[in-house]
């Protein structure tokens, strides 16, 4: 039941996903204008007509961003860590791709690695909606959510990201991240951040428990040589909450720590 | 989108490489490569060429679209009335243009593909044909893609077919322009991801800090809360900034130190035109007071000015009688202060001027964000006084608050809710300089305006835009979504008020028609082809729906209207039938005698001399 529910939610969202990105329908037969077709041939000013406005304010473009890609020191068993996303699309409707990796070096695999697929669309000034589908590769824990968020500029220039996720099994949690950028110069930017994650129910498989399950926060000061182009070093605390921590020590795990990282933010 | 394999080819088979010093056309070349600043007539029949080019900026290699191979392009010097033929061919592997700003040209020469004409195909050769009925300083440029930012724009020179009223001894022609090294759809892309990319002019700690030593820390925090509530920068004044531009005068950047000579005690005419893709400038000559004798072409009454601002697009004709045999500095510098270009004007050719330092950046205040009447600020010392009429209604008439019946959503990220009008000022950074600065309710037309009917028709139109996402339209709808034009009727007068909602400042143009800004209810008022519309700004213009013909309409800020700030106003011939059914006034227009395009105003100036009556005139806004 649950499972179907999903799929057919996952169906729905890859179905908007193909009929936004689509070209829209041919023009309407009736022109805006078309007083020049007098002079010069219908055709070519039609075609012409076409283009001129899809130029102007219709055009596609893509961006990629590597927002942290950082090792991390995380207490003696290290971390290779990459946030990133990247979109593909005009201004009211995107395809948006999101990831999180993590791979520990001790262990030789990856600790995390998820996958979004989303739809996005402005639902305000400074919002976007997004929906979609995410995948977790990460082994033992091979799940996959339909996603339902949003990403914008709160005021007092928050960037922030919050998500609702719905696993194959119905399970629901949730993810809030928050980023400020505070400018030492012009390129010297403290860029605090902090991200939390929720869960309705507990899921001891993955060892989440019910509730705050684990909280981030972190800083990072980095150096812009290039806008795009931006090497840091910071400091993460890091740690699991609750039944969360509980189901960590039961299995022998550190609850959690400080961390200090280096990385490289850029984007094009 | 010009092919960059194509852009980068030519570049590394050398070419012709224009160089500050060498190849560029005469008008441009500085003193000491022989310019001496008087030029021939150059004709009625052209030849131009749209190519690839190198260019050498500041001893730096470029790539260039040019017109004949140089940047800026020929200057088309012409007279007044004569039929001209000029020939474009396209060397390109896309689609190319040109636009003759300014010009009344029928408007299937207008050069606008999809509005005006289909455009020029790659290898094709398309002859523009026209006689215009105006004289004066004009420019030209491509209006297809991004071209323009990289290169492709000249200057024109109209004589009148009589005498001048404006006589000089010598006179230069003086091309603004903002150059890249990057590809301009590059430049493009990383405002559009991020469009704080080019500014290093922001708000950091240590302006915090200092702010906190001048004002308090309450007044302090309470101003930083302002700012972050809205999610809007006071400091976010020009898009792109001398972190990406070299800005140049005629072609060179300072450090190719354009020079132009005088003799003390001659009057010289300068023609400044502002051939910017991206950037508003301050114009200024220090230590020479400049009288302004022109204005977007057409005859103003002599005023005396030390600077002024220059939006895209602009042209302003300066009279300067140096009397002190020394170099001066000829300084543009953009309106965000991020970077300047000085040229230098000197009795021998071999001088360089001493170039000013940067003046420090201005910054944006409440009455740029459209609240000046909420947040109870004076009108930056206006003289209430002397603007009579229109000026009285909407914010200026005491807080009343501006109507909004246009699209927002995402792609607006503000209305101005209390905007005023800013005719009576210099410009953003110019209130307090420590000199003259010109303001457009100066400008009187030397000539009495041809048609001085009171408006029968109003509207108004609303420059929105959403600066963090880089969206940019009129009315909240941009081009991309346009379903209707803008409906102007042959024979009638309009007055068109445009409402600033956003924080910067847009050089809006009008194509193929010349509109009076509402300084004043006098029959003298300037009239222009551009006007600068500052953040939260209210003007009006009136203009007279002559010129039939599809027309484009947008801000003259090229990544502004490559976002969607366009429209086309349409102006229908007054039998012909609903602008759905082409063809039923096929005949009306087919054979345009332009002589009835005449500017001259004989037979326009007989039907009303009366000053306008506003009791009759609807205040309330169309869209």
């Amino acid at each position: 039941m649950a499972q179907a529910t999903f799929f057919s939610i996952a169906g729905g969202a890859c179905f908007i996903l193909a009929s936004a990105i689509a070209p829209a329908k041919a023009a309407d037969p009736t022109p805006p204008w078309s007083q020049a077709d007098e002079y010069y041939d219908p055709t070519e000013m039609a075609e012409a007509r076409r283009a001129v406005q899809k130029e102007h304010g219709g055009n596609t473009m893509y961006y990629v961003l590597a927002d942290r890609l950082e090792y991390q020191t995380d207490d003696g068993d290290p971390l290779l860590l990459f946030d990133g996303q990247g979109w593909w699309g005009g201004d009211m409707n995107k395809l948006t791709l999101k990831s999180e990796l993590e791979y520990d070096f001790n262990a030789g695999r990856f600790h995390e690695a998820e996958l979004q697929a989303l739809w996005t669309r402005p639902i305000a000034r400074y919002f976007d909606v997004q929906a979609g589908v995410r995948h977790d590769f990460t082994a033992g824990a091979d799940r996959t959510f339909g996603v339902l968020g949003v990403q914008g500029l709160a005021p007092y220039w928050f960037e922030i990201d919050a998500a609702l996720f719905v696993s194959g099994e119905g399970d629901v949690s949730a993810r809030i991240e928050a980023e400020y950028e505070l400018m030492l110069t012009q390129r010297l930017i403290l860029q605090p951040r902090t991200e939390l994650n929720f869960a309705v129910q507990s899921i001891e498989e993955v060892g989440v428990g019910s509730g705050l399950s684990t909280a981030e926060v972190g800083a990072r000061l980095r150096y812009e040589i290039k806008r795009q182009f931006a090497p840091y070093v910071g400091v993460s605390w890091s740690r699991s909450i609750g039944e969360t921590a509980d189901l960590a020590r039961a299995d022998g795990d550190d609850p959690g720590g400080v961390s200090f990282v280096a990385g490289l933010r850029l984007w094009f | 989108m010009y092919s960059r394999r194509r852009f980068l080819r030519a570049g590394a088979a050398g070419g012709v490489i224009a160089s500050a010093t060498g190849l560029l056309p005469a008008w441009a070349k500085s003193a000491s490569a022989g310019n001496k600043g008087i030029f021939e007539l150059a004709g009625n029949s052209f030849d131009l060429t749209v190519g690839h080019s190198a260019v050498e900026i500041g001893k730096r290699r470029g790539h260039a679209i040019t017109v004949n191979g140089t940047v800026p392009g020929p200057l088309l010097r012409f007279r007044e009335g004569e039929k001209l033929t000029l020939r474009v061919r396209n060397m390109l592997d896309e689609d190319t243009s040109i636009h003759w700003h300014g010009l009344l040209v029928p408007f299937y020469m207008d050069g606008v593909p999809g509005v005006s004409f289909p455009g020029i195909k790659p290898g094709a050769t398309f002859t523009y044909e026209y006689a215009v009925p105006q004289y004066g300083t004009y420019w030209y440029h491509s209006h297809s893609g991004l071209q323009e930012q990289a290169g492709h724009y000249g200057p024109i020179i109209i004589d009148p077919a009589g005498a001048d009223p404006v006589t000089s001894d010598r006179e230069y022609v003086l091309v603004l322009s903002d150059w890249s090294f990057d590809h301009p759809h590059k430049v493009f892309a990383r405002v559009k991801k991020d469009m704080e990319v080019y500014n290093f002019q922001q708000r950091t700690i240590g302006d915090f800090v200092s702010d906190v030593g001048k004002n308090g820390l309450g007044a302090t925090l309470e101003d930083r809360a302002m700012w972050g509530q809205m999610r809007m920068s006071p400091t976010d004044i020009s898009d792109v900034t001398a972190a990406a531009y070299t800005y140049l005068i005629n072609g060179h950047s300072t450090a190719d130190n354009w020079t132009g000579i005088f003799n003390t005690g001659e009057r010289v005419r300068l023609r400044i035109i502002n051939a910017s893709a991206m950037t508003i400038f301050n114009f200024r000559i220090p230590g020479l007071p400049m009288t302004v004798v022109a204005a977007d072409g057409l005859n103003v009454q002599p005023v005396e000015t030390d600077e002024f601002q220059i939006g895209v697009a602009e042209t302003y004709d300066v009279i300067v009688a140096p009397k002190r045999a020394r170099a001066f500095p000829i300084v543009a510098e953009s309106i965000d202060r991020s970077g300047q270009v000085v040229a230098t004007f000197a009795p021998e050719p071999d001088m360089r001027a001493t170039a000013p330092l940067l003046r420090e950046r201005p910054t944006l205040t409440h009455k740029d964000m459209g609240m000046a009447a909420m947040a109870g600020m004076n009108h930056g010392g206006m003289d209430h006084g002397a603007m009579t009429g229109e000026m009285d209604h909407g914010a200026m008439s005491g807080g009343a608050m501006q109507e909004h019946n246009h699209k927002t959503g995402a792609g607006v990220d503000n209305v101005a809710m209390a905007p005023s009008n800013r005719l009576d000022e210099p410009g953003l950074g110019l209130e307090d300089v420590p000199h003259r600065a010109l303001r457009y309710s100066q400008l009187r037309s030397l000539d009495p305006n041809p048609d001085t009917r009171a408006p029968e028709r109003e509207m108004e139109i609303h420059l929105t835009g959403n600066m963090e996402r880089y969206m940019w339209s009129f009315d909240g709808v941009k081009f991309s979504a346009v379903e209707k034009p803008i409906i102007f009727h042959e024979g009638e007068r309009l007055r068109v008020t445009l409402v600033n909602d956003t924080m910067m400042t847009h050089p809006i143009h009008l194509h193929g028609m010349f509109f009076d800004l509402v300084v004043d209810e006098s029959d003298h008022k300037p009239r222009k082809h551009t006007v600068n519309v500052k953040p939260g700004d209210k003007l009006s213009f009136d203009v007279s729906a002559e010129h039939v013909g599809d027309w484009a309409f947008h801000c003259h800020l090229l990544f502004h209207m490559h976002a969607g700030m366009m429209q086309v106003v349409s102006l229908l011939p007054r039998d012909g039938a609903a602008p759905t059914v082409p063809g039923a006034t096929k005949e009306d227009h087919k054979g345009m005698d332009h002589g009835s395009m005449k500017m001259s105003g004989e037979t326009m100036q007989t039907r009303e001399t009366s000053s306008p009556d506003h009791s009759k005139m609807n205040h309330g806004s169309e869209h």
